[in-house]
């Protein structure tokens, strides 16, 4: 009998430490990803406040300035101001459609941020497939679009919605097929095995010089994608008002703003990681020999560094997109598609092909 | 699902980005004010009264566009495995997915000249 008690016990105090490290194990994994989910934040307050200083620079006004220093806060003030407004909802609309339609256009473009680089390893999910997982759920978020635009029953929202999607599938497959070249070129969909495939010889290494076509189709794509003028078809002002989002008001309105500009961080994410080298430092060792050699300066040190570089590549490349909004016009529908099917599409394909009887000669 | 464990970061993942969301909407609920009205709940039509519903049939355009891209999408699916193995797979590879991608650019032609890319 007391050995079965002993036993017992010893079996409880077990199990209970095993739960207790159970819920350590979970906290620990919830401190990535809440820091993640800040620093994206912080990241998109950066990217509106950027976005409307550089357009009031080229249009010559002075921007944001009276919230914070240099009207950093501006975005966040934008952004409880909407928090506090009514949440309106179109009587003759399907309320559930309504609702659910921003939160998946959110939740989408959110989960592609989990296999992003971001410093030497520091990646939220190294998974093997990476890259083709923002392909994948990336194609999820037209379905939350046309989801409002039909919920909100109204015809403006309909025919935005109708857009995005038909945008958004058009422009994809370039893109996949973009993203595909790359990892043909890097034998990987893994983020981190394509950016230590571009490590050798500083910026000469980058995919960009092995790529040129690719970078280019894939800059186009990834514009169509983020609805980011010449391609804002789905919200064009004088035709639909503003597309799918006509009938939202409140943080729904907020959510629809807050993905289009997570949207153009993480395309332009992407461009950095799969195009620029991601976290390396990029400079050629003949250059500049031992000073910059990450490895040698402890490894806080380093993986600070390859967020610096990471982040400081990825917002210098953001001012094309921003420039581009002010340069060029927007293209009609029948342009769009064509551009995507005609043009990109077998461009693409050449491209893949082109890049695999390289690599074939170089087996 | 439980056996992939480079997964459980994705799935973490996951559940804490459909609570932003859920969170959003909780906040506004309770912060924002509600004040209800016929002229309000009306959907916005450039001012005028609306005319009739939205949900009505649409151009089809839009359908084939999504049929083309269903097929286009499976083959890239099918050529990521293909292109991530590509340097132990070899030449003889290499031609079944080079006439794998002919026999879609053929159909892509097809399309073409049937005028399922067309917009008009």
């Amino acid at each position: 009998m007391i050995i079965d008690t002993t036993e017992i016990e010893t079996i409880n105090s077990f199990s209970k430490f095993e739960s207790l490290k159970e819920v350590y194990g979970i906290i620990w994994m919830l401190v990535p990803i809440l820091t993640l989910v800040l620093g994206i934040t912080i990241g998109v307050l950066v990217i509106v406040w950027l976005e409307r200083e550089i357009s009031a620079g080229i249009q010559q006004r002075i921007g944001p300035e009276y919230a914070g220093p240099l009207g950093i806060l501006q975005a966040l003030a934008d952004g409880t101001k909407l928090l506090l407004k009514e949440n309106l909802i179109p009587s003759t609309g399907d309320p559930r459609l309504f609702s659910i339609g921003p939160s998946i256009a959110v939740i989408s473009i959110f989960l592609s941020y989990s296999v992003i680089p971001f410093g030497d390893h520091l990646v939220l999910a190294d998974l093997s497939i990476g890259v083709f997982l923002w392909i994948a759920i990336s194609s999820v978020a037209p379905v939350g679009l046309l989801m409002s635009g039909y919920g909100s029953n109204n015809k403006y929202s309909f025919l935005g919605g109708l857009r995005a999607a038909a945008q958004s599938i058009s422009y994809e497959i370039p893109l996949a097929l973009c993203v595909l070249s790359i990892s043909l070129l890097s034998n990987s969909s893994s983020t981190v095995d394509i950016v230590e495939a571009q490590s050798k010889y500083g910026f000469l290494g980058w995919n960009l010089w092995r790529q040129p076509i690719g970078f280019i189709v894939f800059l186009i794509s990834s514009l169509a994608e983020c609805e980011r003028l010449p391609f804002d078809l789905p919200e064009a002002e004088e035709e639909l008002v503003a597309g799918y989002q006509t009938e939202y008001s409140g943080i729904k309105f907020g959510l629809f703003y807050i993905a289009s500009y997570l949207n153009l961080l993480v395309s332009s994410l992407f461009v950095t990681v799969l195009y620029l080298g991601g976290w390396n430092l990029s400079i050629p060792y003949i250059f500049v020999p031992e000073l910059f050699d990450i490895n040698k300066r402890g490894k806080v040190f380093g993986t600070l560094i390859g967020i610096f570089i990471t982040l400081a590549k990825t917002y210098l490349f953001l001012f094309i997109p921003i420039a581009t909004r002010w340069t060029l016009p927007r293209l009609r529908m029948d342009q769009l598609l064509n551009l995507g099917w005609k043009f990109l599409l077998p461009i693409s394909l050449g491209n893949l092909l082109l890049t695999t009887s390289s690599q074939l000669l170089s087996l | 699902m439980f056996l992939l464990y480079e997964y459980d970061f994705f799935w973490a993942f996951l559940i804490i980005s459909i609570l932003v969301p859920i969170l959003a909407f909780f906040i506004s609920g309770v912060l924002a004010p509600i004040s209800k009205g016929p002229e309000k709940l009306s959907t916005y039509e450039s001012g005028i009264e609306p005319m009739g519903d939205a949900w009505l049939q649409f151009r089809i355009r839009y359908y084939m566009f999504a049929l083309v891209f269903v097929v286009f999408d499976v083959e890239t699916v099918f050529l990521y495995p293909w292109a991530m193995s590509f340097d132990v797979l070899g030449v003889s590879v290499f031609i079944e997915a080079f006439i794998f991608v002919l026999i879609l650019i053929i159909g892509l032609v097809y399309a073409w000249r049937k005028g399922a890319l067309e917009w008009s």
